[in-house]
C-alpha cells in the first residue's frame, strides 16, 4: 500500500511548489527562455516523438535541489526517454531543458548518468576499476592516461559502494547487483551535483537495493539532486522524498506525501489502478528474474 | 554470437585451403610439390631477411598485421567486425574505375597510389551506403552489409571485365582480389609501414577514448565525447588498413586479418591492453610468416598464407587459451565435477551419521551409494579423492569413516548446502542469480544479515548443525 515515507527521511521544504496535475503546464514559466529556471534540472515544454508516435508530450518539470526524486510511471511512459533527452542522447521535437539555468552541453561536468545495466556488454575485457575510472575521463581529457589521482578517486568510489575488494575483477565475473554497484561507482567518481539514474534497482538483490538506497539518501543529504527512474510502486513511497508521476506527460509532481495519492496514481496508471498493487508487485518480480 | 561473426572468416580460410591445395597440386602430383620444397639455404636467407626483396615484403606485411590486429580488436569489441568485410569488397569498383580514368587520361593505368585512392573512395561510399540503409530504413545492419558487399563487389567484377575489354596493360589488377606480395616494391612496403605505424600509434594514443566508445557509447555521448567522430575515425582506420592491405592480402581475405588476430587474442586474456598487444603480435607474426612462406613458394598467394597462419594461431588459441579456451573450460568443468562429487560424498556420510545418531559411525560403500544418485564411477572417484585429501579412511576392510578433518569438512559442506537450500526457498525471487554452490561458504556471497537470518532458520530445523563437530571427540 502507499504510505507516507518513513518520518526520519521526509524533508519537505516550504519552497517546493506542488504542481497540480495538468494546470501549471502553461503557467507563469512561459518566458522560460528569457529567464531560465535555476533549478538543478528544469524541463520546459519538452516533446519527444519516435517516428510519429509521441513519447513525451509537453513535459514540464523543475527538480527541487538536494532531493531524492523518483520518476514513476507504467511501462512505456517515457521515463528512460526523459533522462536520455535531458542528456542530449535523444533529439527532442520541441522544448528546452536546462541544468542550473544552462544547457546540458555546458554542464556536463556536474551531471552524472547511470544507464540501464543491460545497455552494455558485461563480457567486455575490462576490470571494475577501469569502468569506474571512466567516470573521470571527462576531467582527464583527450589522450592522457588515467593518473594516480584519478585512479584513487575511482577506488574511493568503488569503496563507497562496498566493492573495493572487486576492483581488479573482470566485470563478467560480477553478479548483477555488483555490476549495478560498479555503474553507480562510476557516477560517484564523477563527483557530480546531479545524478540521473535509469532503473538502478532492476535485477539486483535485496541487499544491493538497500545499500544503493542508503547511498542515494547520503547523496541527497549532502545536497546532491538525485533523479531515479523507478518501477516498483510499493517501495517508491519509502525510498524517495519527491516523486514525479509520468505517463507521456507529467501527471503530478511533488513531495511523496501529497503526490502519491490514489487519485494521482489513477491518473498515471489509468483504469489499471484497481489491480495496481498486484501488477506492480508482479512487475517487480518479473524484472528481477535474470 | 562470436562464432556467428567469425563464421565467414573461417569459411574464407576453408576456401583458401581448397584453392591453395588445388593450385599447388594443379596438374602435377603432391610428390612433385615436395620436390619443389625450398632448400635449407633459401629458408635461411629468407628467415634472416638477407634477401632484400623478402626483407622489404616481410617488414611491410608485419606492420600491416600489427595495425590490423589493433584496429580489428576495437572493431570486434564495437561489434562491427563485419563492417570491414563490406568495406574491403567495396574497394574493388574504385580500383577498376581509377584504372580506367588514369588510362583515359593517358597516364600509367597501374599507378598504385591512384588505384588505392580510387579504392578508398569507393570503400568510403560503401560505408556511407550501409549507414544510409540503416538510418533511412528499418533494415538491420546485417542486411545492409550483405546488400552493399555484394552489390559493390558485383560492380567491381563488372568494371574489371570492362577493363579487360578496353585493353591497356590491365594484367595484375586481379591481384587486388587475392593479394600478391611478390610484386611489392620497396616504396609499397614503406607506404604500408608508415601508414600502418601511424594508424597503430593513433590507436594507442586514443586507447582510453576508443575503449569508452566500445564499452558504453551512450555514456560516452552523455559525457560529451564525440562518439560519431570516434566511430568515423575507426571507420577511416579500417579503410586505411584495408587499402594498404589490398596489395598484400587482397580484398577478399582482408577481413580475416582484421578479425582473426583480435578474436584469437581474446582467448588469452580478460584485459584489454593484453588483448591489444596479443592481437598486434598475432597479426604481425602471421604477416611475417605468411610473407616469408610466400617468398619461398611463389606459387602460393600471399594473402592465403597469411590468413592460414593467423587461422592456425586462432585455432591454437581457441583450444589452448588459458582464460577462455576449450581446454581451460573443460578443465574447469572437470574440477567442478570432482569438487561436487567429493562434496556429495561428504554430505552423504554426514547425513548417514545423522540418521545413525552417532557422529563417528562408519559405513559401507553400499550404504553411501544408496544415499543419493551417483553417476557411473562418480562415487569411486570421490572416495579416492577424499582419501587422498585425508578426509576419510577405512574403518576396516569394507567400511569407510570420516576422519576428524573430514567430519569438519562434511559439517561445513552440509551446513552450506542447507543454507543455500533455505535461501532458495525463502528468497526465490533473487536466488537464481545469487546461488553460487561452488563458493566455499554462503558468507562469501550473501551479506551478513542474510546469513544470520538463514542460520536462525536452519538451527531450528537442525540443531546439530549450529556448531562444528568437536574435533577432539574420539572416533569409535
Amino acid at each position: 500500500m502507499i504510505r507516507n515515507g518513513p518520518s526520519g527521511q521526509s524533508r519537505v521544504s516550504a519552497e517546493v511548489t506542488v504542481r497540480a496535475p495538468m494546470e501549471s503546464v502553461h503557467g507563469p514559466v512561459a518566458t522560460g527562455e528569457e529567464h531560465p529556471s535555476s533549478a538543478p534540472l528544469s524541463i520546459h515544454d519538452v516533446t519527444v516523438a519516435y517516428h510519429r508516435k509521441p513519447v513525451l508530450w509537453d513535459v514540464d518539470y523543475d527538480a527541487p535541489e538536494g532531493k531524492l526524486i523518483g520518476v514513476i510511471g507504467p511501462n512505456g511512459a517515457g521515463k528512460s526517454t526523459l533522462l536520455k533527452v535531458a542528456l542530449d542522447l535523444t533529439p527532442k521535437a520541441s522544448g528546452q531543458i536546462t541544468f542550473y539555468g544552462q544547457p546540458y552541453r555546458k554542464q556536463r561536468r556536474i551531471v552524472a548518468y547511470v544507464p540501464q545495466r543491460e545497455s552494455v556488454d558485461w563480457d567486455f575485457p575490462i576490470s571494475a576499476l577501469e569502468v569506474v575510472a571512466m567516470g573521470r575521463y571527462g576531467r582527464i581529457g583527450w589522450f592522457r592516461r588515467v593518473g594516480r589521482k584519478h585512479r584513487e578517486a575511482a577506488l574511493a568510489a568503488l569503496d563507497r559502494v562496498g566493492m573495493a575488494d572487486y576492483a581488479h575483477r573482470q566485470i563478467s565475473q560480477l553478479s548483477g547487483g555488483q555490476q549495478q554497484r560498479v555503474f553507480l561507482a562510476r557516477a560517484l567518481a564523477q563527483d557530480a551535483r546531479i545524478y540521473l539514474m535509469d532503473e538502478p534497482f532492476a535485477g539486483v538483490d535485496a541487499a544491493t537495493e538497500s545499500a544503493i538506497v542508503a547511498l542515494l539518501q547520503q547523496l541527497s543529504a549532502a545536497g546532491r539532486t538525485v533523479l531515479v527512474v523507478h518501477h516498483d510502486l510499493q517501495s517508491a513511497a519509502q525510498y524517495f522524498d519527491h516523486v514525479m508521476l509520468l505517463n507521456m506527460r507529467v501527471v503530478a509532481a511533488g513531495p511523496v506525501e501529497t503526490t502519491l495519492t490514489e487519485q494521482n496514481l489513477r491518473a498515471t496508471y489509468g483504469g489499471r489502478l484497481t489491480l495496481l498493487e498486484e501488477a506492480a508487485h508482479a512487475m517487480a518480480q518479473s524484472r528481477r528474474e535474470p | 554470437m562470436r562464432f556467428a561473426r567469425l563464421a565467414p572468416a573461417l569459411i574464407a580460410i576453408g576456401c583458401v585451403v581448397a584453392t591453395a591445395a588445388a593450385d599447388a597440386t594443379g596438374p602435377r602430383s603432391i610428390t612433385d610439390v615436395r620436390v619443389q620444397l625450398p632448400s635449407l639455404d633459401q629458408v635461411i636467407r629468407v628467415l634472416s631477411l638477407r634477401d632484400y626483396n623478402t626483407a622489404v615484403v616481410v617488414i611491410g606485411v608485419t606492420c600491416l598485421g600489427i595495425a590490423s590486429g589493433l584496429i580489428g580488436s576495437f572493431m570486434l569489441l564495437r561489434k562491427r567486425a563485419l563492417l570491414g568485410d563490406a568495406l574491403s569488397h567495396a574497394t574493388l569498383p574504385g580500383v577498376g574505375i581509377a584504372f580506367l580514368v588514369m588510362t583515359a587520361f593517358g597516364a600509367e593505368g597501374k599507378w598504385l597510389p591512384g588505384l588505392l585512392i580510387g579504392g578508398a573512395i569507393s570503400g568510403g561510399l560503401g560505408v556511407l551506403g550501409i549507414l544510409a540503409i540503416t538510418k533511412l530504413t528499418r533494415l538491420t545492419e546485417d542486411a545492409a552489409l550483405g546488400i552493399v558487399l555484394s552489390v559493390f563487389f558485383g560492380i567491381g567484377v563488372a568494371v574489371l571485365g570492362v577493363v579487360q575489354k578496353v585493353g591497356g596493360n590491365a594484367a595484375g589488377l586481379e591481384s587486388f582480389i587475392y593479394g600478391k606480395t611478390a610484386s611489392m616494391l620497396f616504396s609499397d612496403a614503406a607506404t604500408i609501414a608508415i601508414a600502418g605505424g601511424a594508424i597503430a600509434m593513433i590507436c594507442i594514443a586514443l586507447i582510453k577514448e576508443l575503449t569508452l566508445l566500445c564499452f558504453d557509447s551512450a555514456f560516452a555521448a552523455s559525457q560529451g565525447w564525440p562518439t560519431l567522430l570516434l566511430d568515423t575515425l575507426l571507420m577511416v582506420f579500417v579503410v586505411g588498413v584495408t587499402i594498404i592491405g589490398l596489395q598484400a592480402v587482397g580484398l577478399i581475405l582482408m577481413i580475416a586479418l582484421l578479425i582473426i588476430p583480435a578474436a584469437a587474442a581474446r582467448f588469452w586474456t580478460e584485459r584489454l591492453t593484453v588483448m591489444l598487444i596479443g592481437a598486434a603480435v598475432i597479426g604481425g607474426v602471421s604477416g611475417a610468416i605468411g610473407a616469408a612462406i610466400s617468398a619461398l613458394a611463389p606459387r602460393l598467394p600471399a594473402g592465403a598464407i597469411i590468413v592460414l597462419v593467423a587461422g592456425a594461431a586462432f585455432l591454437f588459441s581457441m583450444i589452448c587459451g588459458p582464460t577462455r579456451g576449450v581446454i581451460a573450460r573443460a578443465w574447469r568443468l572437470i574440477r567442478l565435477q570432482r569438487r561436487i562429487g567429493r562434496q556429495h560424498l561428504l554430505r552423504a556420510m554426514y547425513e548417514l551419521s545423522e540418521e545413525a545418531g552417532a557422529n563417528a559411525a562408519s559405513f559401507t560403500t553400499e550404504q553411501i551409494h544408496g544415499q543419493r544418485y551417483w553417476a557411473h564411477g562418480e562415487l569411486r572417484a570421490a572416495i579416492r579423492a577424499a582419501r587422498r585429501a585425508g578426509e576419510i579412511d577405512m574403518a576396516d576392510d569394507s567400511r569407510l569413516r570420516l576422519s576428524p578433518r573430514g567430519r569438519e569438512a562434511a559439517w561445513r559442506v552440509t551446513r552450506n548446502h542447507r543454507l543455500w537450500e533455505l535461501f532458495m526457498v525463502t528468497h526465490a525471487d533473487i536466488a537464481p542469480s545469487h546461488v553460487d554452490r561452488d563458493a566455499d561458504a554462503v558468507e562469501h556471497v550473501l551479506d551478513p544479515a542474510m546469513v544470520r537470518e538463514l542460520e536462525a532458520a536452519l538451527s531450528e530445523q537442525y540443531p546439530d548443525l549450529r556448531f562444528p563437530p568437536k574435533l577432539d571427540a574420539g572416533i569409535a
